[in-house]
């Protein structure tokens, strides 16, 4: 399994529009949205825990059918399906591998972009912390979206729209937990339930994903 | 290979050919009686006004939204371990039915609100699930249209309806607790007990049932077009063979 | 006849009309469908009957 995250991990950094990607488009969110927005600090403030949530799960959303897409096309998917290693398993380290690519050094840039967006100075650690807790989420609820379409030829939009939908829960608590943060109030329900929403996900969703595949490579 | 692929279809088309009419003749029945009833036979509410007299539409579309996503998920999981052709191309058939039933519930639920709240939208927890219901209904329904392959089909929408259903739930209990602070006591209150009086609540009973029955008919009429649409496929694809 | 709908009566008539709509669209396409897969399915086993006999 660790073989298979390291090849994944060179394989991302190595074919370089994969990696930057993501946060090329995170800044790009963060300067038009003021710029589509107004430049008021009050408003910009109010808004920028949703806007830094919003902007990472479209981030995340940028490289998900890469997930699979690459190794469906060259045949390494079946070569993994029939390998000792449990689908499941497979599954569960390409999310944590996209995690790994997208999610986090989006979570590391988002404070970056909460200085453009004027976000409350007490809501920075919150909002590193809702994404360190919510990213792995969309990675694996990703790789799930990304299970289903992976024999599509244009999967991409029709990835979105499966996935969008089930971001929401993460996105509620995700912004919720960064706009409580600013203002100083309690915290510890969508924090607690970001973190078992992720945790849920990681446990159950390689299933769900893994029995896709197998539907698809059949 | 027999003339329909399967044997359970042959036996569903024989039934549901006889049935057709009745659930035809009593849907149109209930909804008449019903809607007229309530309509033009029921005072104003105190409270409300004459929009009480949304809840005809309102209530049953909003159930029947619900509970056409829980026909499919029930649907999914026989396909998933029953393989029932049949059970799948229903909850494939259900779909529309059930995203019609939440548009009808979001139009009638804004308009609703409108006057209560002087807008035409708003974010009240409800109308937001069903918003969020309707892009979980539209996904469906995308990836049935985008897959070739009927069986590849349908075990890739039933695992969809299955994780989507653990979702759903969530993203309405997370909904609720978003919108917590704002709009308290002013969401839609459709529960039972505002209705004691029997004067709404039994045209609503009526509307009620027609309003499930409407759904029966649809997804007997639909489930019917998408055995005989595989039947078409398997005879194109033989053609092409020979 | 008509009830008095008060200041309500957009609202009101709004939702009926628009229920109507949407019902009438979901059963109009329904009954296209259900005709155009019937006469393509006649058709098809029509050829299928002729080469078969």
């Amino acid at each position: 399994m660790r073989a298979l995250l390291l090849r994944d991990l060179r394989l991302a950094f190595r074919s370089g529009g994969g990696f930057g990607l993501g946060l090329a488009f995170f800044l790009i969110l963060a300067v038009l949205v003021p710029l589509g927005v107004g430049a008021e600090g009050t408003i910009l403030g109010r808004i920028a825990p949703g806007i830094l949530w919003v902007g990472a799960l479209l981030a995340c959303l940028l490289s998900l059918d890469r997930i699979f897409a690459l190794d469906h096309e060259d045949g390494s998917l079946d070569l993994l399906a029939t390998s000792p290693l449990p689908m499941e398993g497979a599954v569960a380290v390409k999310a944590l591998a996209h995690w790994l690519v997208t999610g986090l050094p989006l979570t590391l840039m988002a404070p970056g972009l909460g200085v453009l967006l004027n976000l409350a100075p007490a809501a920075y650690p919150w909002l590193v912390l809702s994404l360190l807790l919510g990213t792995p989420t969309l990675s694996m609820v990703g790789a799930f979206g990304a299970a289903l379409t992976v024999g599509l030829r244009r999967g991409g939009l029709l990835l979105s729209l499966l996935v969008l939908p089930l971001y929401v829960p993460t996105l509620i608590f995700g912004a919720e937990v960064v706009r409580r943060g600013a203002e100083g109030m309690a915290l510890a329900t969508p924090l607690a339930l970001l973190a078992a929403i992720s945790l849920g996900a990681a446990a159950l969703l390689p299933f769900a994903a893994a029995a896709a595949l197998r539907v698809n490579l059949r | 290979m027999s003339i329909w692929e399967y044997a359970n279809p042959k036996k569903f088309m024989a039934t549901s050919a006889w049935a057709l009419p009745w659930a035809v003749g009593l849907t149109v029945v209930c909804l008449v009686v019903g809607l007229v009833w309530g309509f033009f036979f029921t005072p104003d509410d105190y409270k409300q006004g004459s929009t009480v007299k949304i809840i005809y539409l309102h209530v049953p579309s909003a159930m029947m939204a619900i509970n056409a996503w829980v026909m499919m998920l029930v649907a999914s999981l026989i396909w998933i371990i029953r393989r029932h052709h049949v059970s799948a191309l229903a909850a494939k058939a259900a779909a529309p039915v059930g995203l019609t039933f939440t548009l009808i519930a979001l139009v009638t639920g804004a308009l609703w609100g409108q006057p209560m709240w002087g807008t035409w939208w708003a974010w009240d927890p409800r109308l937001t699930s069903f918003l969020i219901l309707t892009l979980f209904y539209f996904g469906y329904i995308a990836l049935w249209s985008a897959i070739e392959n009927p069986d590849t089909a349908a075990d890739l929408t039933s695992i969809l309806c299955l994780v989507g259903s653990v979702f759903a739930l969530l993203s309405r209990y997370a909904v609720n607790f978003w919108n917590q602070g704002l709009h308290q006591g002013a969401s839609l209150s459709l529960d039972k007990q505002e209705n004691v009086s029997d004067v709404f609540w039994l045209p609503l009973l009526v509307c009620i049932a027609g309003f499930v029955l409407l759904f029966l008919t649809m997804v007997l009429m639909r489930t019917r077009i998408e055995i005989r649409s595989r039947r078409l496929q398997a005879l194109l694809a033989r053609e092409r063979v020979a | 006849m008509m009830p008095d709908l008060g200041k309500y009566a957009v609202a009101v008539l709004g939702s009926y009309a628009a229920t109507a709509v949407l019902i009438a669209a979901l059963v109009g396409l329904t009954l296209w469908q259900a005709a155009r897969v019937k006469r393509a399915l006649a058709e098809v086993e029509a050829r299928a009957g002729k080469s078969d006999g």
